[in-house]
C-alpha cells in the first residue's frame, strides 16, 4: 500500500511540476540565449580583435573565459573597455556601449565559464547593510595604500595608478573588489564579506558626499599639495614682503 | 716724470633725498590716508573673523577658483584673521616708510667696558651683601637649599627613565607560532585555502583569545599578508616552497626598511610596494627587493592547514620582522 502511494505521489508532483514550470523555463532560457547570441555578435565586432574569436585571449589581451559577468560590467560600463590605446592602463571614460549592450556582452562572457556575477540591487543596499565606521577601518587596512586614505587615488609603478573612487557607482566598486581588475588584487567573500564590502562602499560614499570641514581640502592628497602651496605661495609672498620692506619710500 | 696719483677722497654720506610726503603737503595727506585705509582693512578683517565664527554655519561651502569647494566657515575665520594681522603690519610699515621722521642721525660708538671705579664698587657691594645675609652662620638654610637644588638637578635624569626599559626579546618575537590560526584583519575570521582566489590578497593577524582587545604594539609586529598566485609562478627554494600552501604565500606586512605596512600589491606584476619609500618586493621570488631602500626581503611566514582545513602558521617567523635594530643578528 505505502510504496504504491509513494509512487503515485511522486508521479503527481512530477506531472504538476512539469506542467507548471516548463513554459516559463522555456521562455526564460530562450530570452537568455537570445541575449547571449546578441552579446556574442557585439563581442565579435568590438572585442574579438584583441580578446580572440572565442574570448581565449591573445598576446595583447587576457582570456575572458571564467572572468564572469561582473568583470565585463565593470570594464565596459566604466568605459575602460574597449581601450582607447595600449598605454599603461585602461582608464575610466564615457562608456562606448549602452546598458543593454553591456548586459548582452556580460551574458555572453558569463556563458563561457562560471565567474562572478553582477551583484543585484538587493545585494548592493549599502545604506541598509553597511556600517561607515567599520568601512573606514576596512578601507584603511585593505584599500588606502593604493587608493589614498581619502579614496582620491594614487600612483603605482611604471606609470600605472590606482584611480580615485570619487563618483564611482557602488556596483562598480563592488565588482572591482570581487574581480580584481588590472593591477588590483581580488578581495574574495572571505577576505571581505559582502557586508564588509558594503561598509567600504558606504564609507567611500560618505567621503564623497561629505564636504571638507577643515577648510580647503587641496585635493585631499595630504602633505604634497599642502607643502607645495606652503613653499610656493607662502614663501613667495614672504619674499615679496621682504622686498617691499627694504625699498625706500619716495 | 711719474704722475702722482691722488688718493681717493672720502665721498662722505650720500646726499639726503627727502620723500615726497616730507615736502609736498598733498602727498603727506595721501600717505596718511593710505595708512589709515590699511588699518581700516585690518578692522574689516577682524569683523569678518567674528562674523564667520558666530554666524556662518559650519556646513556652508563656497566654490573658489583653484581651491575648489571650500568650507565658508573656516575660510572666513582664516581669511579674516589673516587680513586683520597682515594689514596692521602693512599699515605700520607704510606709516614708518612714508611719514615717520626720516632724518639721518650720527650716533657715536662708546667703549663697552665699565670704568675701573664702577667695577671695584660692584665687587665691594656683592661681598658686603653676602656678609649681611649671614649664609655662613645659617647652616640649616644653607644645607636645605643645597638639598633642594641638588634634587631639582636630579629630575632631568628621572625623565630619561622613559627611554627604557630595554625591549629585551620583544623585537625578536611575534605572536605567530606553530599552529596559530590565520585570521582576517579586521574581522578575525579564520580562512581556508579556498577562500583565496588566484590574485587575491588578504590582510591577516594571528588568532588570539580576546580579539577585541588586540594590542596595537602586537599588531605592529604581527600584521601579515596572504597572497595567492599560481603555484607554478613561485620561484622559491625547496624549503621556502614548503612554507607555502597551494600557491598561497604569507609575508610580514612590516617593511624591512622603516616599518611601514607594505600592502600595495599589483596583481599583474606580482610586486608588493611600500607606500612610504617605494621599496618594491617581488612576491614570486620570496619578496626579494627589486627596487627602493629596503635592504632585506620581507620575512616569509611558513603556513599550512590544520585538521579542520583552516590556514595556520607552520612555525614562527624565522627572523625578526620590521626594520633593522642594533641587536638584530642578521
Amino acid at each position: 500500500m505505502a510504496p504504491a502511494l509513494l509512487v503515485i505521489g511522486l508521479f503527481l508532483i512530477g506531472a504538476i511540476y512539469s506542467i507548471a514550470a516548463t513554459p516559463n523555463n522555456a521562455t526564460a532560457s530562450n530570452a537568455k540565449s537570445t541575449l547571449i547570441e546578441e552579446g556574442k555578435s557585439i563581442f565579435m565586432r568590438g572585442c574579438s580583435s584583441c580578446h580572440g574569436l572565442n574570448a581565449e585571449g591573445s598576446g595583447i589581451a587576457p582570456s575572458l573565459i571564467g572572468v564572469g559577468a561582473a568583470s565585463v560590467d565593470f570594464q565596459v560600463a566604466t568605459g575602460r573597455m574597449p581601450m582607447a590605446d595600449m598605454s599603461q592602463q585602461a582608464m575610466r571614460k564615457k562608456p562606448v556601449y549602452s546598458p543593454e549592450e553591456i548586459a548582452a556582452l556580460a551574458a555572453y562572457v558569463a556563458s563561457l565559464a562560471p565567474g562572478p556575477a553582477i551583484p543585484t540591487a538587493e545585494q548592493l543596499d549599502y545604506e541598509r547593510d553597511g556600517n561607515v565606521a567599520e568601512g573606514g577601518e576596512l578601507f584603511r587596512t585593505n584599500c588606502a595604500m593604493c587608493h589614498n586614505a581619502a579614496a582620491q587615488g594614487g600612483a603605482l609603478t611604471a606609470g600605472k595608478y590606482a584611480p580615485t573612487l570619487m563618483g564611482v557607482e557602488p556596483v562598480h566598486i563592488y565588482e572591482a573588489m570581487i574581480t580584481g581588475p588590472q593591477a588590483m588584487p581580488v578581495f574574495g567573500d572571505q577576505a571581505l564579506t559582502p557586508e564588509e564590502k558594503l561598509s567600504i562602499i558606504k564609507w567611500v560614499k560618505s567621503v564623497e558626499s561629505e564636504g571638507s570641514y577643515g577648510g580647503a581640502a587641496l585635493g585631499k592628497v595630504g602633505p604634497v599639495t599642502e607643502g607645495l602651496l606652503g613653499w610656493v605661495l607662502g614663501l613667495g609672498s614672504l619674499i615679496g614682503i621682504a622686498v617691499w620692506l627694504a625699498t625706500k619710500a619716495r | 716724470m711719474s704722475k702722482e696719483i691722488a688718493p681717493l677722497q672720502d665721498p662722505g654720506l650720500p646726499h639726503h633725498v627727502h620723500r615726497k610726503a616730507d615736502t609736498d603737503p598733498v602727498a603727506e595727506k595721501r600717505a596718511e590716508r593710505q595708512v589709515s585705509i590699511l588699518f581700516l582693512l585690518s578692522s574689516a578683517g577682524t569683523l569678518l573673523f567674528i562674523y564667520s565664527f558666530i554666524w556662518i554655519p559650519i556646513d556652508v561651502f563656497v566654490f573658489l577658483p583653484i581651491l575648489g569647494n571650500t568650507n565658508a566657515h573656516q575660510l572666513g575665520i582664516g581669511a579674516g584673521l589673516g587680513f586683520a594681522l597682515f594689514f596692521i603690519g602693512a599699515g605700520a610699515v607704510h606709516w614708518a616708510k612714508t611719514l615717520m621722521p626720516d632724518e639721518e642721525v650720527v650716533a657715536q660708538r662708546h667703549e663697552m667696558r665699565s670704568s675701573d671705579e664702577d667695577r671695584a664698587s660692584f665687587v665691594e657691594t656683592v661681598k658686603g651683601e653676602a656678609a649681611k645675609v649671614q649664609l655662613g652662620r645659617r647652616s640649616l638654610i644653607k644645607r636645605s637649599l643645597g638639598l633642594s637644588l641638588g634634587l631639582v638637578g636630579l629630575s632631568p635624569l628621572i625623565l630619561l627613565r622613559d627611554l627604557g626599559p630595554l625591549p629585551e626579546q620583544s623585537l625578536l618575537k611575534t605572536t605567530w607560532d606553530k599552529g596559530v590560526r590565520i585570521v582576517t584583519d579586521p574581522g578575525n575570521r579564520p580562512l581556508r585555502p579556498e577562500d583565496l582566489e588566484v590574485g587575491a590578497i588578504v590582510h591577516v593577524l594571528p588568532e588570539i583569545k580576546d580579539p577585541e582587545h588586540r594590542k596595537l604594539k602586537d599588531i605592529a609586529k604581527d600584521a601579515s599578508i596572504l597572497i595567492r598566485v599560481r603555484p607554478s609562478e613561485l620561484k622559491l627554494s625547496e624549503e621556502r616552497m614548503s612554507w607555502t600552501h597551494e600557491g598561497i604565500i604569507a609575508f610580514s606586512k612590516i617593511c624591512s626598511h622603516m616599518g611601514c605596512p607594505v600592502a600595495l600589491y599589483e596583481q599583474t606584476t606580482k610586486h608588493l610596494l611600500c607606500p612610504c619609500h617605494q621599496s618594491t618586493f617581488d612576491v614570486p621570488t620570496g619578496a626579494k627587493v627589486i627596487f627602493g631602500p629596503a635592504a632585506r626581503p620581507l620575512p616569509q611566514l611558513a603556513i599550512t592547514v590544520d585538521s579542520e582545513g583552516y590556514l595556520v602558521a607552520a612555525a614562527p617567523f624565522n627572523e625578526p620582522v620590521g626594520p633593522s635594530f642594533w641587536e638584530r643578528n642578521s
